[in-house]
């Protein structure tokens, strides 16, 4: 049943993934039209409207939860092709953990990234 | 026209062989025979050890496409040699070899151990918590037609394995459980009979279970009985994932039937005949 879970939670996150790539093509690629999250108007990837974004808890939350689903969809669908190569179950073993490892350091660098650049927007904006 | 009258028409057979007490590898010996029209490949292998070469080793049994005994390779597919008429494949030339996936015991004889293994595994038949009704049935459970359409189609299954032997993921890990295997687990999952399906999903849930199935859809495209395996395997995967979550309907059990007496006869059925003798 193991496989079943790690399976549900490869679905979900691909749901999530949809949903938020969705909101991101919405906020920085039609941003010109919409202006959404953008309120200094021009590019939506413009400093002004990128740390005025950043500085807000709601996305801080969004990127990191992003990361994370993106990450699990990823090393899961990476995980599935490398055992299409019929290994060992030693080799199969070894593969998850060090997938395992490799996904936990990069979810913690890119938590700690977006909590640091928060931190910055918000310290601008302070002046 | 009598079938003896027929115009015969010469093809080769070109046929994998290998006895593995003195071949090092399968190796493919050609005959040439005599193919009128209606003849089936069985027909012509029958041909071949009577006329041409009497240590052809293959396996059958009913001849009528039933028993699922001589599954084969023809032409590159797998198919059954006693439903496959060989002016039909063939022209010239037809390829006859042992179905893939499988080790060879010898020629055209594939040892099927290991899928029947898988299918024993998950199975595949009633389970049920009242082992006194099972073994002393009171009654008929009954079925309504739609809960039996839920799984007629892969009850119709014959285990022939050409299913295990046209499946790509199966050709590169034989640890995968295969589509006649799960589409088995569906089969018995759907029933409303059975209760076994908690325990069917620890196998069809593990590691080389229902999630290492790609779609190909190989399996469903050469079934020479129209049983649809990929089919079987997704409602399989929803249903673990819906186990998972705990978000399943209850399948409602069947209703027990005590005796023909409880059965409402249809109206106007005029009463039997007389007897005559």
């Amino acid at each position: 049943m193991r496989e079943t879970k790690y399976w549900t939670w490869h679905m979900a996150a691909g749901i999530v993934i949809l949903v938020l790539l969705g909101l991101h093509m919405l906020i920085m690629h039609v941003g010109g039209i919409t202006q959404l999250y953008a309120p200094f108007g021009g590019e939506a990837v413009s400093k002004a409207n990128s740390l005025f974004r950043d500085g807000r808890p709601l996305f801080t939350v969004t990127y990191i939860l992003l990361l994370g689903v993106a990450l699990y969809h990823g090393l899961y669908g990476l995980r599935t092709i490398l055992f299409e190569l019929t290994l060992k179950p030693a080799v199969e073993k070894a593969i998850s953990v060090v997938l395992l490892i490799l996904g936990l350091g990069l979810f913690g660098l890119g938590t700690w990234a977006a909590i640091t650049v928060h931190a910055i927007a918000n310290a601008g904006s302070r002046g | 026209m009598p079938e003896s009258q027929k115009a015969a028409r010469e093809i080769n057979f070109h046929i994998t062989r290998y006895n593995p007490e003195h071949d090092r590898a399968p190796y493919i010996k050609t005959y040439a025979l005599p193919v009128r029209e209606g003849m089936t490949v069985l027909d012509g292998l029958h041909y071949i050890k009577e006329n041409l070469d009497a240590s052809l080793s293959w396996r059958y049994s009913c001849r009528m496409g039933v028993c699922g005994s001589c599954g084969m390779l023809l032409n590159g597919q797998p198919t059954l040699a006693c439903n496959t008429q060989i002016l039909h494949i063939a022209k010239t030339d037809l390829t006859v070899a042992p179905l893939p996936n499988f080790e060879i015991i010898r020629d055209l004889v594939p040892d099927l151990l290991i899928m029947f293994e898988k299918h024993r595994s998950l199975k595949p038949h009633i389970v049920r918590a009242d082992d006194a009704e099972l073994n002393d049935p009171a009654g008929e459970f009954y079925q309504s037609p739609e809960q039996l359409e839920a799984y007629l189609q892969f009850a119709y299954c014959i285990k022939c394995g050409c299913c295990m032997a046209a499946c790509p993921t199966l050709a590169t890990d034989l640890r995968y459980l295969g589509p006649m295997p799960l589409a088995a687990a569906q089969r018995y999952n759907e029933d409303t009979r059975d209760a076994g399906r908690r325990e069917r999903n620890q196998v069809t849930g593990a590691s080389y279970g229902a999630f290492r199935c790609h779609y190909a859809g190989e399996c469903s495209r050469v079934c020479p009985k129209g049983v649809d395996p990929a089919k079987a395997i997704q409602h399989l995967k929803r249903r673990l994932v819906l186990d998972y979550l705990h978000l399943a309907r209850h399948k409602k059990p069947c209703e027990k039937v005590h005796g023909p007496s409880q059965g409402k006869p249809l109206p106007n059925i005029p009463a039997v005949p007389a007897k005559t003798v």
